[in-house]
Parts: structure tokens; C-alpha cells; sequence
């Protein structure tokens, strides 16, 4: 297939029209603005709905009420933007809806800048609203995985009544690169049963909802939740390496940072260290054990975490994966400022040097 | 062929103008440093008011030392998402011993913000350069690239003078995507009646044989992605 140039964002909203999205609710913000841009052109082209909201409470509440009546819905945002969303989340998780959340994250905290920056990571991956809830979180690192990811979540979502978040950032969202448009993997998805589309003869009424008057009832719906997101760990977790054979150093990074690092590897390996990458792709579930076996690899001698975040995010769950087994360094910078492949190189030998 | 930045256009002042990706900024860059080092005092004003990111005032150093006068909005503005234009823009159409290149945002609403210097441009010798890349789904077919020209005409109240073939794929652009950009930028241009001045090519692809019937304008990529710094 012919590859086209396409813009992160606006790719980003063709493949959720590609993946059968009916309902887009949304509310601009850079560095995100172009998804609902295309889609409030393009959706109406297909019969689909976009709509957007006053807020970006409302349009997570619009997707709520549309998941809940059997629709695939999605919204996207940027990081504050996405910070108002949260209570909307916890609503989806608590009622079990499937749908789809983009985040092309931008610096903070509070309005931050508009440049690209990953300080959302606890946020979309410990659940920034209240309550024992998961969100299954795929980081992409180039426009085609943003655009096969975005296709996959809404099946994923569908599987597991569970909302998904694509966490890309705004350099993501924003600059341009040849993909093509190929068929992404589809699943066997449960029927909608549980969807309030009307009684239609069945013996009581599907209702949406996510309170609990009585706390054993409570209790046994969290034991639920914690059932499902035990599968999820079971089947969902994905990550990617490069040059991990006989690194000494090895680079853990996602998105953006981790395109940056494959330079940095480049230029380690002509300098004589032998660096790998070890690149999360599901953020949650965090692939834990790959990393583990990995980090005890005798070869391996030091970790260098980098990331787009002042002191790290994603590296607690790289020192939970690691379990000490080897040190582990941070390089990074927060503000919408992306590490260089120059700083990579400097951090990555620093990191080996003091292993030693 | 290969062009010099006079035999690409020879106009005092020229706005750049296309759908958005097509690559406007990396023409505009590599024009205005060719004028430069053609000997021409030259001026660039990132009018870029749409897109937050890969901005030609993020080469302004380079310019700069190429000898360039840049013109953008402060760094208060430009980062805080703020569509604010500097006043000094006007010395680009004022000062007539200057050549001038105008890098506008993308698509129609990019260009909106040259309607507010129309009535200055029409007095100026100007061309407005249409950017086309045959692998923007957008503007892929003759109709839909002739749609955007003509908008972007409408809301400038500007003519079009001439169409930049600027068809590439990033780091995996081949000579084969120079030529089919070449094959739509000629169907635009006969229904348009406006002229192809150039096709742009990296300046690996100037000696290949394919593509010497064409007006080849070599460029350089300056707006690099961080991987690619």
C-alpha cells in the first residue's frame, strides 16, 4: 500500500473514524486541536456525530451517556484538558463503559506550556480520578502506532467494558510522517447486552450506573474490577526492544523520548558502548516481568531512564520492574524542553561509568 | 534544470502559502536563505499563526547568520498560543530595497492573516506561491488541491502566481514521489492556469537522471525532528 504524509493529529482522528467510531465529543486545545478539527468535518461525512461540548467535563460526560447506550465514543484532549476529564473516567471505569481517551500531553503542571512534554504518566496510569479503577494505557512512539493503537483501543475497550487511554504527547500530535493505512488486528468482541438501546422484551430494564448503596454489594464489584484488570495484565501487555542482545547499558524510554533514544543508540554503539532500548508500549498494564528478566541479565550493567518529565515518572515502575537488580540513573527535562540525543549519549556513559 | 532562487521567482516579495504539511516553512527557509546567499538583502516573516510547532522562527539563529532579517511574534506569543502579529511585519512591504518571504500558516485560515495587509501587497511587485505535496491525503487530487487555491485566494483577496511541487515522504522521499508530485502540480496548473515554478528536491536527488526535465529547486531539510538533530 501507497504510503501518505499525514499530521500526528489529524491521523489520529481518521483511524478512530476508521475504527468505526460513532461519536467524537471534544474541546480544542493545542497541541490537540487538529483531531477535533477533522473529525468536525469529516464525522458528518459519515453519519457520524461530532459535537463540541461547552468543556471538557461535559464532552467526557457526552461520552458516558453515548457508551452507555451501546455507541463507540470517543474524546481527546491535551493534558489540562484531560486533567478535567478525570472525573468523567472514574464515572466510565465505575460503570464499566468502553471508550476511548487520546492524550497529545503538553508541560504543566496547571496550564504548563504548549510543547510536548510526558508528566501525565501517574496521571493516566494510576488513575487520576477516585477509586480502585484501571485505564489500559498505550503510548505511541511514531504516528503509524498512534494510528493502529487508536484503532485497537476501541476493541480493547469493547473487551473489557473498560475505558483506554492513547497517551501520546504533542510532538506526537503535531508533527508529520509517512504512514499507511493497514489492517490493525480485530477481536471477537462480547455483544452490547448490557447497553440501555431500550427494554425490547427482555425481563428488566439495563440501567448504567456506578453506585452502590450497600458496601458488600460495593465490595464485590471491586473484586470484580480487580478480576478483569488481572486478565488485562494477563493478556494485554506490550513492549518493544532494540539492541538488547549484549547491552551493557540499557535505556528504558516511551513515545517521543524513545524514538530520540534509537539516534542516541547510533551514535553509543560507533562510540564502542553497547546500548539497548527497552521501550513500554502498554504503560498500564507496565510490562514488569520482561523488564525484570531482562535487568538480570548478567550483561546488563546499568539503566539509564529518560523521559520528558523533571524527575520521572514512568521510573518507579522501572524500579519495580528492575527490583534493584542493577542501578538505575534518570535523565530528563520537563516544560515542553525534549532531551537530546546529545544529553542521551553524555547520561547514557555517565550511567555505565558509575555502574563500574 | 536546476534554479537559482531568482529563476524559481524574481518578485520583491513572496507569500507562501498551501495546505497545511505540504512543507510551506521548509520552502520558505530554503528560499529565503537561497536569496541570501544570491546576494539579496532578504527578510522572512513567520506569519505562522495556526501551528504551535515546527515554526520557521525556529531556525532564526541559522537565518541569521545567513544574514536574514527575521520577523515573528515575541516568544511571549508565539509560545503562549497567542495569534498576535509584530508591527515590523510592514518594513517587509515598506522597505522596496528588501526582498521579502512571507512563511503564512496553513490552509485558508492560515492565510486569513495576509487579508489584513492586502491593500499594502497589491501595491507591491508579489507573488503568491500555492505549496502542493501529492502525498497529503487532502490535497492528493487535482479537485480538492484547486479547492484549497482558490480558498486561500478568497479569504487573502490575493492571485495565486504560482505552484511549488513540494511532494516528499520525510526521510523516505524517493525520486519516484518528485514525479508524481510533478504530474499533479501540472494537471493543478493547467486547470488553474497557473504556473509550476518549481519542484523541490533534496539535494541527493539533483543529479538523478528521472528527474532532469523538471525545474529542480535543491533544498536543504532544516526543520529536523529531534531524532534527526
Amino acid at each position: 500500500m501507497e504510503k501518505e504524509l499525514w499530521k500526528g493529529n489529524e491521523a489520529i482522528a481518521e483511524a478512530a473514524i476508521r475504527a468505526g467510531c460513532d461519536c467524537f465529543f471534544g474541546y480544542p486545545i493545542t497541541p490537540q486541536s487538529e483531531v477535533p478539527e477533522y473529525l468536525s468535518l469529516h464525522m458528518p461525512q459519515h453519519g457520524k456525530t461530532f459535537v463540541q461540548a461547552e468543556s471538557e467535563v461535559a464532552a467526557i460526560n457526552m461520552v458516558y451517556g453515548a457508551a452507555g447506550s451501546g455507541m463507540r465514543a470517543m474524546t481527546s484532549s491535551s493534558s489540562p484538558g484531560v486533567s478535567l476529564k478525570q472525573e468523567g473516567i472514574t464515572y466510565l471505569a465505575g460503570a464499566e463503559l468502553p471508550a476511548v481517551i487520546v492524550n497529545c500531553m503538553r508541560g504543566g503542571p496547571g496550564l504548563g506550556t504548549i510543547q510536548p512534554a510526558q508528566g501525565d504518566y501517574f496521571q493516566a496510569t494510576r488513575g487520576g480520578g477516585n477509586g480502585d479503577y484501571r485505564t489500559v494505557v498505550l503510548a505511541p512512539s511514531n504516528i503509524q502506532e498512534a494510528v493502529d493503537f487508536v484503532q485497537e483501543a476501541f476493541d480493547i475497550a469493547d473487551q473489557y467494558r473498560n475505558p483506554v487511554v492513547v497517551l501520546a504527547d504533542g510532538l506526537i500530535g503535531q508533527m508529520m510522517e509517512p504512514i499507511e493505512w493497514h489492517d490493525v488486528p480485530k477481536r471477537k468482541l462480547p455483544a452490547k447486552d448490557w447497553a440501555t438501546t431500550g427494554r425490547k422484551g427482555r425481563d428488566h430494564h439495563n440501567i448504567i450506573n456506578s453506585l452502590y448503596i450497600d458496601p458488600n454489594e460495593c465490595d464485590d464489584f471491586n473484586a470484580h474490577l480487580a478480576k478483569k484488570y488481572q486478565l488485562i495484565k494477563e493478556n494485554e501487555v506490550r513492549w518493544d526492544t532494540k539492541d538488547t542482545d549484549d547491552a551493557e547499558l540499557l535505556i528504558t524510554a516511551y513515545g517521543t523520548p524513545a524514538r530520540i533514544v534509537l539516534t542516541a543508540l547510533e551514535q553509543l554503539r560507533a562510540a564502542g558502548v553497547k546500548a539497548g532500548l527497552f521501550r513500554p508500549i502498554s504503560l498500564w498494564p507496565f510490562p514488569e516481568k520482561p523488564l525484570h528478566d531482562l535487568a538480570g541479565q548478567s550483561h546488563i550493567k546499568a539503566i539509564l531512564d529518560v523521559e520528558m518529565s523533571i524527575d520521572g515518572q514512568m521510573i518507579d515502575d522501572v524500579r519495580l520492574g528492575v527490583e534493584g537488580q542493577k542501578p538505575i540513573s534518570y535523565l530528563g527535562h520537563a516544560g515542553g524542553v525534549i532531551p537530546t540525543v546529545d544529553e542521551m549519549v553524555e547520561a547514557g556513559k555517565k550511567a555505565l561509568k558509575e555502574a563500574e | 534544470m536546476i534554479l537559482t532562487a531568482d529563476q524559481v521567482c524574481s518578485s520583491r516579495v513572496v507569500l507562501v502559502c498551501g495546505h497545511y504539511g505540504t512543507g510551506k516553512t521548509e520552502f520558505a527557509v530554503n528560499y529565503a536563505l537561497a536569496l541570501a546567499h544570491a546576494g539579496h538583502a532578504t527578510m522572512l516573516a513567520d506569519v505562522d499563526i495556526v501551528n504551535p510547532y515546527f515554526r520557521s522562527r525556529e531556525r532564526r539563529k541559522l537565518m541569521e547568520e545567513a544574514g536574514i532579517r527575521v520577523i515573528s511574534s515575541s516568544q511571549a506569543c508565539s509560545d503562549a498560543d497567542v495569534p498576535a502579529l509584530p508591527a515590523e511585519i510592514l518594513t517587509i512591504l515598506e522597505n522596496r530595497d528588501i526582498r521579502g518571504v512571507m512563511d503564512v500558516g496553513g490552509d485558508p485560515v492560515g492565510a486569513r492573516v495576509l487579508a489584513r495587509f492586502q491593500p499594502k501587497i497589491i501595491q507591491e511587485d508579489y507573488d503568491l506561491l500555492f505549496v502542493l505535496n501529492a502525498n497529503r491525503p487532502e490535497v492528493r487530487a487535482v479537485e480538492s488541491a484547486l479547492l484549497y487555491l482558490r480558498s486561500i485566494e478568497t479569504v487573502t483577496g490575493l492571485t495565486c502566481g504560482g505552484i511549488v511541487n513540494n511532494t516528499h515522504l520525510c526521510g523516505e522521499t524517493t525520486p519516484h514521489e518528485i514525479l508524481k508530485g510533478a504530474e499533479l502540480a501540472e494537471a493543478v496548473s493547467k486547470e488553474a492556469g497557473i504556473p509550476v515554478v518549481c519542484h523541490m528536491a533534496e539535494r541527493r536527488f539533483t543529479g538523478e537522471g528521472s528527474l532532469s526535465g523538471l525545474k529542480l529547486f535543491p533544498v536543504d531539510i532544516y526543520m529536523k525532528k529531534p531524532w534527526e538533530l
